[in-house]
């Protein structure tokens, strides 16, 4: 069962912490893994621990950069099987207190970069009749979050895009779904102070924080042939904390 | 003009299943030949590649029957 040997696989922002689980678990399934990321000595660390993978240092903020990816990817790997959206970053604050740089870059990092890598990766998937994409969303995208509205934005229209192309593309073999992971063990919530852990921990019914595996798992069956007749949705793996 | 006409004809009966008999000059791809507006982008990707040519979106929108791309391409080579 999901058995993904083979298979051509671009994961962005590699080397954060889902990132990395996501990309060594679907190296385990079988998959030749394309890593990016914007730090190149990190990036080649993991790329040496990734059996298969190909390292390409990439700032998806920069202008064409995130269609240029996909085309190195492709070049690279030699085709497109698995797209995992994965580059993301945070600005928060409150509203009030939002500058507008603040809310454009979590935007277009975010969101504008999963468009034009899914429109890039498209002309390929199309041809070859197969494909998956998978964006990692966020349970802020779902329920909000105050101070991160931003994010929230972002991460709710990636969920809505994602919907929109899992209906135009179904017809050929392709799907497009978002997992939405809830309070994860990862470089972005280690930062959170403990007064803001323990007040999240308190909403989590599971009573602990999530493992990037657990994501990593998810995005291994959503990336398989097992998964073909599940598109459009997005999958929330959050211990409870949002039943949705 | 009548090779291109002929390949571009053999393109569209593979593509969209029709029927040779009405993949005409003034066919329309959608209301005439049964494509969906994916089935039109996906003919337009296929004479990129059967022809070697880059058809820009704006012309391809405009690419709406056999004789539009016959003319275009045409034009191109």
């Amino acid at each position: 069962m999901f058995d993904l040997t083979g298979k051509k696989a671009l994961v962005t922002g590699a080397t954060g912490g889902l990132g990395s689980a996501i990309a060594k678990a679907l190296a385990a399934q079988g998959a030749i893994v394309a890593i990016s990321g914007t730090r190149e000595a990190v990036l080649n660390e993991l790329a040496a621990q990734i059996p298969n993978s190909v390292p390409l240092v990439a700032n998806l903020s920069g202008e064409g950069e995130a269609e240029g990816l996909i085309k190195r990817a492709e070049e690279a790997l030699g085709g497109l099987d698995i797209l995992v959206a994965n580059a993301g970053v945070t600005r928060d604050g409150l509203l009030m207190r939002m500058k507008d740089s603040d809310f454009d870059d979590v935007l277009k990092i975010n969101l504008y970069s999963y468009f034009a890598m899914c429109k890039a990766a498209m002309r390929g998937m199309m041809k070859q009749k197969s494909g998956r994409i998978i964006g990692i969303a966020s349970i802020v995208g779902v329920t909000g979050n105050a101070g991160q509205a931003n994010y929230a934005a972002s991460k709710a229209g990636m969920i809505g895009f994602t919907k929109s192309v899992a209906q135009e593309v179904a017809s050929r073999g392709i799907t497009a779904n978002c997992i939405a992971p809830g309070f994860i063990v990862s470089p972005m919530t280690e930062i959170l102070t403990d007064a803001q852990k323990a007040a999240t921990m308190a909403q989590i019914p599971a009573g602990r924080m999530g493992e990037a595996d657990e994501i990593a798992a998810l995005a291994c069956y959503l990336a398989s042939d097992e998964a073909a007749y599940i598109t459009g949705q997005t999958i929330n793996i959050n211990g409870g904390m949002a039943m949705i | 003009m009548s090779e291109v006409l002929e390949k571009v004809k053999a393109i569209v009966v593979e593509h969209l299943n029709a029927d040779p008999e009405k993949v005409v000059e003034n066919a329309n791809f959608i209301d005439d030949l049964g494509a969906d507006s994916l089935d039109t982008v996906e003919l337009v990707m296929a004479f990129e590649e059967a022809f070697g040519i880059e058809i820009p979106d704006d012309a391809a929108e405009k690419i709406q029957t056999v004789g539009d791309a016959v003319k275009f391409i045409s034009e191109k080579q």
